[in-house]
């Protein structure tokens, strides 16, 4: 057995998974073109899904904070998007240059916003409830069911319609094989940020801060640098992200309800948990995981794809109880 | 003049009261020694000296000012290191990427890497290496490599022997010997035999208070105060 794990180790061990379920799945699935698309949009709602919990993922590990207001970032980064891409119509029409130019608005705008409300999150309600987990529950709880309230309020109840930048829809068919364009899209912008994210945390000094403070926060401090700062700037980051991931989402299902981060707050800490507390590869690993298998099961067994992720979860944990890639050995 | 004076000072940890008032001097330069039983309130005394702990009241003058009540970082950067009993090493980074991010500046001065590197020769070879791969000798010469990276003042070391084969604990006695050539040494030990080759001056701590203070050649002399305070057979 430790011979199997040495080997599999050297061949890439835990980041073979998502490798091993696409080769399972297309035995099970006997359809090339079927598997795919599948495979696509697995990689593409996982890339997505990265986005949302790669924040969520670094402020719990670094700051031992539970924040289920996180999804309030998705949900406000798919409104505000929606509502520029909206205000910005005539551009989408105006050819590529417009359109791309409308949607960098729209996901600048959701960033910006993210920004602006993890510095009010993280100064006004988690700051006084450091170290308290049953508070930071409690209390963040109580500010995503407010966000949603101000959602509804200020965008309605009846679902928004996210209109789409016209290079950016249909599919494109090769043979048999269908690829959403948006899909493709969604996927090449979760790499981009996952390299950027590599790139701050192993080349940059705020990096090597953040990957040390996930560590031992004390001995930061120790060294001479206000952990504080840090917090304030992780968590910033974070909720950009988050909201970044939420505008996204927002293309792709184009008709979003103020319940829409709510809905993939599940998901996102099943991300958070299977892939390791803190850590950005490992959240990178369990959201393609995570995407590969809801989409293999909705399509072998639609009954089981609600259950599939929990289940993905717990055979997880079992296995590796601090999860497949965690921060601190 | 004391570099490091402590006057009552008393540290509680949620309810309980840990330190009773705890007052001794550390003179600029050598070793100081703190020694004391298990749980008799030396590992406190260290982190209350740093600001993990909030000690309150009595005060903690270091270079003529009062530290209590700092926060932890703004009481680093006035020269103080900290190597807590668990080393404190960030096991996910590289011995390399350990030390930087002890620099003031993101970047090694090269004749005192040199100095460290031939202090401890292993961490030159683990340069690359994440320091959670490391012994435990070489993640304790690591955090004190850390320590010492910036000219400090004070260097607080909490058992660094504790559970290191015989022949590193050597090497870090020579290592501390050196180190204490310029820099005061706060040293917190349980090994006795370690503890009485570097240190100067000593202070025994018991029950959260400080009941003996004086030089280590008297008090190694002394067999019977050692059993006393300490349970040292002779």
């Amino acid at each position: 057995m430790k011979k199997l794990s040495e080997t599999l180790g050297r061949f890439g061990g835990v980041n073979l998974l998502p490798v091993a379920l696409a080769a399972v799945a297309f035995v099970l699935i006997n359809a090339p073109s079927s598997w795919v698309t599948l495979t696509v949009a697995g990689l593409s709602m996982g890339m997505m899904v990265f986005l949302m919990a790669s924040g969520l993922s670094l402020v719990f590990g670094l700051m031992d904070v539970m924040n289920f207001g996180h999804s309030a970032f998705i949900s406000f980064g798919a409104f505000v998007s929606a509502s520029v891409l909206a205000a910005l119509s005539a551009w989408l029409d105006g050819g590529v240059i417009l359109a791309s130019a409308a949607l960098a608005l729209a996901l600048i705008a959701a960033m910006t916003f993210g920004l602006a409300a993890g510095l009010f999150f993280e100064t006004v309600i988690i700051r006084p409830v450091y170290r308290d987990h049953l508070r930071q529950i409690l209390i963040t709880m109580g500010a995503l069911i407010v966000s949603e309230q101000i959602i509804l309020a200020l965008w309605g109840g009846t679902p928004v319609s996210v209109p789409r930048p016209p290079f950016l829809e249909g599919a494109w068919i090769i043979g048999d094989v269908s690829v959403e364009i948006y899909r493709l899209f969604a996927f090449g912008l979760g790499a981009m940020v996952f390299v950027g994210l590599m790139i701050l945390l192993n080349r940059t000094r705020i990096g090597l801060l953040i990957r040390a403070g996930v560590e031992n926060r004390e001995m930061v401090e120790a060294l001479g640098f206000k952990i504080n700062r840090l917090f304030i700037g992780v968590f910033m980051l974070g909720s950009a992200l988050a909201a970044l991931g939420g505008a996204m989402w927002a293309g792709y299902e184009t008709l979003i309800t103020p319940a829409l981060g709510s809905e993939m707050m599940i998901v996102v800490f099943i991300v958070v948990i299977i892939g390791g507390l803190g850590s950005i590869e490992g959240t990178l690993l369990g959201a393609i995981i995570v995407g590969l298998t809801a989409n293999y099961i909705g399509y072998l067994a639609p009954k089981l794809a609600l259950a599939s992720n929990m289940i993905l979860m717990m055979a997880i944990l079992m296995w590796r109880p601090s999860g497949l890639r965690p921060a601190v050995k | 003049m004391s570099l490091l004076s402590l006057r009552e000072m008393k540290t509680e940890i949620g309810q309980y009261a840990v330190l009773h008032g705890v007052s001794f001097d550390v003179p600029e330069g050598g070793v100081f020694v703190l020694l004391g039983r298990n749980g008799a309130g030396k590992t406190t005394t260290l982190r209350s000296i740093m600001g993990l702990w909030a000690p309150s009241p009595g005060s903690v003058m270091f270079k003529g000012r009062d530290i209590a009540g700092m926060g932890t970082a703004d009481i680093a950067r006035l020269g103080i290191a900290y190597v807590p009993e668990n080393m404190g090493i960030f096991g996910g980074l590289t011995v390399e990427e350990n030390l930087v991010l002890a620099t003031a500046k993101g970047r090694f001065d090269a004749p005192r890497l040199r100095r460290i590197q031939d202090l401890f020769p292993a961490l030159e070879h683990f340069w690359t290496k994440q320091a959670w791969s490391l012994s435990g000798g070489q993640k304790q010469m690591l955090a004190v490599a850390r320590a010492i990276i910036e000219p400090r003042d004070l260097i607080l070391i909490d058992e660094p022997t504790k559970g290191l084969a015989p022949s590193i604990v050597s090497a870090m006695a020579a290592a501390f010997q050196e180190i204490a050539q310029n820099t005061t040494i706060l040293l917190v030990e349980q090994n006795f035999n370690f503890a009485r080759s570097l240190g100067r001056d000593m202070a025994v701590i018991d029950d959260g208070r400080v009941v003996h203070r004086g030089s280590m050649a008297d008090f190694a002399a002394d067999t019977d105060l050692q059993g006393k305070l300490l349970g040292l057979s002779a």
